[in-house]
């Protein structure tokens, strides 16, 4: 049997579009989210917050109402290892201590038996300030009127810095047929997970620390721990229970609600829940970072780029967290996917006083992938051509080299994937059409496109790093069990990996099951981010069900055409020799990467996935509302694992990226969130999606699992700029910010002073 | 205020329990009953994520105080599979990918148990408008919709759904 063909004609369970596997728990209501769980003994946990946004705190007031001595109470004296959450750096406390750099900043935490406590008794905690100069935007970081990070450092307010350099930009300005400025931002975005943050912990001297919750990376969750509760490696226990949804919001904050739960439950000598409401989870985690980028650019006279000179800048929030990487990747994937000999690229991410911003489906690549995707079309209009034609020419092919220097090796299809996009959705028929009709309705049409890339896997030297450890044992029982740090959270893990694992080991897919996703029982395959899961993770398991089928040929015997029941037979001969039936396979580079981490140069990705959307949408000039009508998506990602789930993982993302474009705005009062509510926060409901269309390009990469590319974070990446397109092709107004109300829209026709029946394409 | 004492009948079985009156029916669903397949995504009537059907009625359980189900007959997600036997619905959902996440599906069940109900073969934009109260954030609703199409065409959906 092959057991790691890229031909598909050999494969069985690869590409088939297998029931998820904890499916029938589901649709059954039994799958066991956080809250489901219930200890005997267990009590409550909530927090106490800040109400400023800087400030030093002078006093803590206990409103004698309250019958204190029935409760808990956990301030930072409290914690016996380090106050701080481990993330990249450390400088984000786990609990307030003297100082508050943000609304919402945790200062104490308290629990009772009886939760409906809870809130009256947070209300009755009063905090005293010495109120400082708050700086809530990237201007007023920026001006360094205020500093309120790394005061010692050379660069203060900035979390990290990039400068990329290809070409010489600066001579290029001077032979140029036109140069083309641009501006462009993007706001916050909330992940509205339908399952907010949540967490149990419980602590014994024997056992040291568990903690059970909704999670993406167990082993984060149990890194910062540690550090917390100064606990070797083995007192520390993180297990992730079903998790509703996390799209990034669950990669860093779990970190801290956790160990939030676990100092309660340290005190308090029992097991503590801790369940935010959603007005505490819309106020008090991460999003997505708000972004600004300035493009200049130099093009031919046949709109050939000639240089580009991009600046960004994000705000980071008060704490570096995940910054520097978010950062990393918009700086990665600002230059869309395009060509271009001279490329300088600037970007800083600033700090303020609000709550931290962290990772969100795309990490950063939305934002600039936004923005070079408007600015091509201000460069078609500058230049007067087709904003089509002018994708196409400037388009990556195999061999080229992009900003890092990073030379295209594998195929590039983007003329492929952009012609089948252009068919499927028939764009220049509906782009005539629409511009015909619009001339007489006061609903005006439009049609828009974007073309990009997302890089799969950790940047650069990240998977290096990361060094994971991933693969498979047999039990007892002769079940297959794949054996990942890698996590479930509605994206499909379980499912993939079953699905790899049994095609790599000639078995069927009911012959696998997941293992317990506990940190006791699970090698580290890194977190679950970054659309890493399917092309590395996977690839670890292919490999290890070779390796193993190559043991049981070699150790048990194992012929060339065995059967299921020879299969197992074999495990057990293998068991009887060696104890046990495992096979575990470290991370490898694929040849020829190399990345410098001080330039900035070299491969940034091992591969990226490509894609082309088509948006199209009705502005009704009346009510000012923009609405997408339809969306075409082809893309090519590798082998399609398993058709279902990856259909549903591009609608889900596509459905975020429409949200992200025309629905979701954090308004922030202070750097404190105040529409912390789904009344207010509003996300694309049934009645707002289009049809999505998905097609997909299938070109195997070598070094994913049966040819597998990322997916997970692509579909995020295009829908904003294809919409803002669409509307700037229905109402010849264009868009330079996200999200764009209609009262945005309205304030632009208003501003012209403009009858809106008298707007036309 | 003291506890009340509330009868009513949940998936065909009479209960009764002792609460405040103003406890929510789908903190008694959690809590007092330890029926955890109906969720709690907002607590403010926005999400159905706590959509239960209740004398026939769909609701959403977090806007119901106790007090107002003294007599009701309550319908939850653990009411669809008879013994073994997942309902038509349940069984579309698995095979069209409707369920992601998973958090969703309960009430979203729920709700197109509701739709299918009153009209066993609802167009795409009946479908649109019977979900349109209850939010997903992994799928997009396509292979929602998908699946409610489906379980529709599926054969005994129509008797099954009660
Ligand atoms: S929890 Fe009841 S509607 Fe959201
Ligand atoms: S499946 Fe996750 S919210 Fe619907």
């Amino acid at each position: 049997m092959t057991d790691d063909s890229t031909n598909p004609a050999q494969r069985r369970v690869v590409g088939t579009p297998q029931i998820r596997k904890e499916g029938a728990e589901k649709v059954l209501g039994r799958a066991k989210y956080v809250d489901d769980i219930e200890f005997p003994g267990m009590w409550h946990g909530a927090t106490v917050r800040s109400t400023i946004p800087r400030g030093r705190i002078l006093a803590i007031h206990f409103d004698e109402s309250v019958p204190w001595h029935e409760f808990v109470i956990v301030t930072a004296a409290d914690i016996p290892g380090n106050n701080h959450i481990q993330m990249i750096a450390a400088d984000q406390p786990c609990l307030a201590d003297g100082a508050v750099n943000h609304c919402d900043e945790p200062i104490l935490l308290i629990a009772h038996p009886d939760k409906r406590l809870l809130p009256q008794a947070v209300a009755s905690v009063r905090i005293d300030y010495e109120e400082l100069p708050a700086v809530l935007s990237i201007e007023e970081s920026e001006s360094k009127r205020e500093i309120i990070w790394g005061a010692d450092t050379s660069t203060p307010n900035v979390f990290k810095e990039f400068v990329l350099q290809k070409g010489n930009v600066d001579e290029a300005w001077s032979s140029a047929a036109c140069i083309v400025e641009g501006e462009y931002s993007t706001g916050a975005q909330e992940h509205l997970y339908i399952e907010n943050n949540g967490m149990i912990a419980d602590y014994s001297d024997d056992g040291g620390i568990t903690v059970w919750g909704s999670l993406q990376c167990p082993f984060y969750v149990h890194k910062s721990l540690m550090a917390v509760f100064n606990l070797p490696e083995d007192k520390v226990r993180v297990i992730q229970t079903e998790t509703g949804g996390a799209f990034g919001g669950k990669e860093d904050y779990p970190s801290i609600i956790a160990s939030h739960a676990a100092l309660l439950a340290l005190k308090a000598r029992r097991p503590i829940k801790m369940i935010y409401d959603r007005m505490e989870d819309l106020a008090a985690t991460t999003k997505r970072h708000p972004s600004r980028t300035r493009h200049r650019t130099a093009v031919d006279k046949d709109g050939k780029l000639l240089a580009m000179e991009i600046e960004i800048a994000t705000d980071g929030g008060a704490y570096s967290t995940l910054s520097s990487t978010v950062l990393s990747r918009a700086t990665l994937h600002a230059t869309g996917p395009y060509v271009c000999p001279n490329i300088r690229i600037r970007s800083r991410a600033w700090a303020t006083n609000t709550v931290p911003y962290g990772a969100f489906r795309g990490f950063g690549a939305p934002q600039t992938i936004f923005a070079i995707e408007r600015h091509m079309e201000h460069i078609a209009l500058a230049v007067g051509m087709d904003p089509v034609e002018l994708r196409r020419r400037n388009f990556l092919h195999d061999g080229d080299t992009t900003a890092t220097q990073q030379i295209m090796r594998e195929p590039v299809i983007l003329d492929q994937l952009l012609d089948r996009a252009l068919a499927v959705s028939d764009f220049y028929a509906k782009r005539e059409r629409y511009a015909r009709e619009n001339a007489t309705n006061p609903v005006k049409c439009g049609i828009g496109i974007a073309a990009f890339y997302h890089g799969s896997g950790f940047t650069g030297s990240g998977e290096r790093r990361l060094n994971s450890l991933a693969g498979v044992d047999v039990t007892l029982q002769g079940k297959v069990r794949v054996l990942v740090s890698s996590t479930e959270f509605g994206q499909g893990t379980n499912t993939i990996l079953a699905q790899i694992a049994a095609e790599a080991l000639g078995i069927s897919y009911d012959d696998v099951e997941m293992a317990p996703s506990d940190t006791h029982l699970i090698p580290n395959s890194g977190p679950t981010v970054a659309s890493r899961t399917s092309m590395v993770v996977g690839h670890l398991i292919q490999r290890s069900g070779r390796q193993l089928i190559q043991t049981l040929k070699e150790a048990a015997n194992l012929s060339d055409n065995y059967t299921r029941h020879d299969f197992f037979a074999a495990c057990e001969l293998l068991r009887a020799r060696d104890g046990e039936v495992k096979s575990l396979s470290r991370y490898e580079a694929p040849p020829n990467i190399y990345w410098n981490d001080d330039t900035y140069t070299g491969e940034a990705y091992p591969a990226f996935a490509w894609a082309v959307y088509v948006a199209e949408v009705a502005v009704d000039t009346i009510t000012y509302s923009a609405e997408v009508i339809d969306f075409h998506t082809v893309q090519e990602v590798g082998t399609v694992l398993n058709p279902t789930l990856a259909a549903g993982q591009i609608e889900g993302g596509v459905a975020q990226g429409i949200g992200y474009a025309l629905y979701e705005k954090v308004q922030l009062k202070n750097g404190h969130m105040f529409n912390n509510q789904m009344t207010n926060y509003i996300m694309p409901t049934a009645q707002d999606v289009p049809p999505i269309h998905v097609y997909f390009e299938q070109i195997p990469f070598a070094y994913g699992a049966f040819g597998a590319k990322g997916i997970g974070e692509l579909p995020h990446d295009g829908p904003a700029p294809a919409i803002l397109n669409a509307i700037q092709n229905a109402t010849g107004e264009s868009f330079s910010a996200i999200p764009l109300l209609p009262e945005d829209i309205f304030l632009r026709f208003a501003s012209y002073g403009l009858d809106p029946e008298n707007i036309t394409a | 205020m003291s506890d009340c004492r509330i009868q009513l009948t949940i998936n065909g079985q009479q209960t009764s329990v002792e609460a405040p009156p103003m406890k929510r029916l789908l903190d008694v669903l959690r809590e007092d009953l330890d029926l955890t397949g109906t969720k709690e995504g907002c607590g403010e009537g926005e999400c159905g994520s706590c959509s239960v059907r209740m004398n026939g009625e769909l609701v959403n359980s977090c806007m119901v105080p106790i007090l107002q189900a003294h007599g009701a007959h309550i319908e939850t997600v653990e009411s669809l599979a008879i013994d073994a036997e997942l309902h038509p619905l349940q069984k579309a959902f698995l095979e069209c990918g409707g369920a992601q996440c998973g958090i969703c599906t309960p009430g979203m069940l729920m709700a197109a148990t509701h739709l299918i109900a009153h009209n066993p073969n609802p167009s795409l934009e009946q479908i649109r408008e019977g979900l349109a109260g209850n939010l997903c954030r992994c799928t997009g609703f396509i292979k929602i919709f998908d699946s409610v199409i489906t379980a529709a065409a599926m054969e005994g959906s129509r008797t099954h759904a009660r």
